[in-house]
């Protein structure tokens, strides 16, 4: 009996192992060739020599350097607002009692499902009208306000004990001091969750980035990416392969390095 | 005194509010009334056309094409990844020699961009040098492009789906599964109950609320998700790939006809906002938070 259980487990086990090696393989893959010369981007010899060529090509044949800078201001000014934001609504949902409050906060959950990335035509219109079309800032405007965050740090508000309310007005603390001083340092764990998320979410964006940029310095690196491996200038597969790992690597080291934050991150804000 | 907590409440909410109205709220009920009107063109302003763009989606071909992709894309991607999350997290959640790099193996796709290894996988179906081919003439058999012909097309743009998503939705059952209280499982070996009825009969209905949300987000991806198919397949070829949200940005912004994809947006809204009233009905029915 425990034998054919043991076999089982094995078996599933190996198969698990597939799995995981099939999961693997796309990058995997894109290693090998990004960190080979491209007469070895199809033949697996294990004398291959190793080179940085495709990175140093792809670097010299992109403004890449601009892309990564649009990208990291993009992600930290987006993060910026957004905890601003949604910090302030999240506070008032959670610890005030005001008319209109249940109306504004079903406002705030259509945004869960009505995304910014589906209204690209009327946001195109609307940067259009401020004249903001292709600059940094119309690619952030329609996330600054995240409903989902404003979501997620009013459930994290509200386990908050109401005792520490009336301890901080005692000792005389104004609203935004109770917000700031209680509040903001209780909810730490919930807004790394969500800064996390927001980064590698917008750090990935593509499509409404796509539709509102169209210069070199604006573009985000998805963009940039797509407009390198899609000129069909005969690039080859190796040096596409190196830009690819490239653009990726920050958000994969991270990863790397913080893998449990990473997992925990996207857990918490999944299931609130 | 209740009045100053009114006017602080309103003043805490309102910089998030301009963005939402502005940037959600607005934009959605403009593309409302934009349906109902023709698209502008150079010194022709819109004029009202009722329900004229609604009347054209109804005799447009290729929107049925996009309509049948999406569903197709949507059946083939809901199912493989709830499934292949849920065999990961049974996979992972055992402790093994090897565990850690496996999850990390299963979890990887989530962080990176999808438009970036959209290119790989491009790679990887290429034909000829592409692994896919080199394995297949391993076996003997005729090179194909499997991103590039139509028969195949869309199936190889949701694999990348599945591979991107399931080992996100992994960690929701990673979860779900340590919440399965262990007292069960040993009522259930001392019942004489094998591995396989104690999964379907306990483990599966106890993980349900997991499984709704997953599929939720699944639903909502397979209509969300069309990065790839910019770098893939742009939509073809011969629009085998062609996905509704993809459609939407084509009428907008390559061929600038604004009105009709209004139209089709709202399309796109109405088939999302039937996804989410049915969770909230199925989550008020089955599932207990907390």
């Amino acid at each position: 009996m425990t034998g054919a259980g043991g076999l089982d487990r094995a078996l599933m086990r190996a198969g698990g192992w597939v799995l995981a090696l099939v999961w693997m393989a796309p990058l995997i893959y894109a290693l090998w060739s990004a960190f080979h010369p491209s007469a070895y981007e199809a033949r697996f010899v294990l004398t291959a020599p190793l080179t940085l060529d495709n990175f140093a090509t792809a670097w010299g044949k992109a403004p890449f350097a601009r892309y990564f800078l649009n990208t990291i201001l993009l992600v930290t000014m987006v993060l910026a607002v957004q905890l601003v934001l949604c910090t302030m609504a999240a506070f008032a949902f959670a610890r005030l009692e005001f008319p209109g409050k249940g109306v504004l906060f079903a406002l705030v959950l259509v945004q869960l499902l009505i995304l910014p990335d589906i209204l690209l035509v009327e946001n195109y219109a609307t940067m259009f009208r401020l004249g903001l079309v292709d600059t940094i800032l119309a690619i952030g405007l329609p996330y600054f306000a995240s409903g989902f965050a404003i979501f997620l740090l009013r459930q994290t508000f509200r386990t908050i004990p109401r005792e520490l309310d009336e301890a901080a007005r005692v000792e005389g603390c104004s609203l935004l001091g109770l917000m700031w001083r209680v509040y903001v340092p209780l909810g730490r764990p919930a807004m790394l969750a969500f800064g996390l998320v927001s980064v590698s979410h917008h750090w990935n964006n593509f499509l409404w980035p796509l539709v509102i940029t169209n210069s070199v310095e604006t573009r985000p690196l998805t963009v940039g990416l797509s407009v390198f491996a899609t000129t069909d200038s005969g690039i080859e597969w190796a040096v596409i392969n190196a830009a690819t790992l490239m653009t990726s690597a920050p958000l994969l080291l991270g990863f790397l390095l913080f893998q449990r934050q990473f997992v925990q991150s996207f857990l918490r804000a999944g299931i609130k | 005194m209740p009045k100053r907590e009114w006017i602080h409440a309103w003043l805490l909410l309102l910089p998030a509010f301009v963005f939402l109205i502005a940037f959600t709220h607005l934009p959605a009920v403009q593309t409302l009334i934009d349906s109902f009107w023709s698209t502008p063109k150079g010194r022709r302003p819109a004029v009202f056309v009722g329900g004229d763009n609604y009347a054209r989606m109804l005799a447009d071909p290729i929107l049925a094409k996009a309509l049948w992709n999406s569903a197709v894309y949507a059946a083939l991607t809901i199912p493989a990844s709830v499934v292949l999350a849920l065999a990961m997290a049974l996979l992972v959640q055992a402790r093994f020699a090897g565990v850690a790099l496996m999850r990390m193996a299963f979890f990887t796709p989530t962080v990176l961009p999808l438009i970036a290894v959209a290119n790989i996988w491009l790679f990887f179906y290429a034909p000829g040098f592409g692994l896919i081919d080199q394995i297949r003439g391993l076996f003997g058999l005729p090179s194909v492009n499997l991103a590039g012909q139509p028969e195949t097309a869309l199936y190889a743009v949701a694999a990348v789906t599945v591979w991107k998503e399931a080992g996100f939705f992994m960690v929701f059952y990673l979860a779900a599964l340590q919440a399965v209280p262990p007292a069960l499982r040993e009522a259930a070996a001392i019942e004489g109950c094998g591995r396989w009825t104690f999964f379907r009969r306990v483990t599966l209905p106890l993980i349900m609320p997991t499984t709704l949300f997953v599929t939720v987000n699944a639903t909502i991806n397979a209509f969300r998700l069309v990065d790839h198919v910019f770098v893939m397949t742009r939509g073809g070829p011969d629009n085998a790939t062609m996905l509704l949200l993809y459609y939407v940005f084509e009428n907008g912004f390559r061929y600038w006809d604004t009105a009709y994809a209004a139209a089709l947006t709202i399309l796109l809204v109405a088939i999302l906002t039937v996804v989410g009233l049915g969770q909230f009905f199925a989550a008020d029915r089955r599932v207990h938070y907390r």
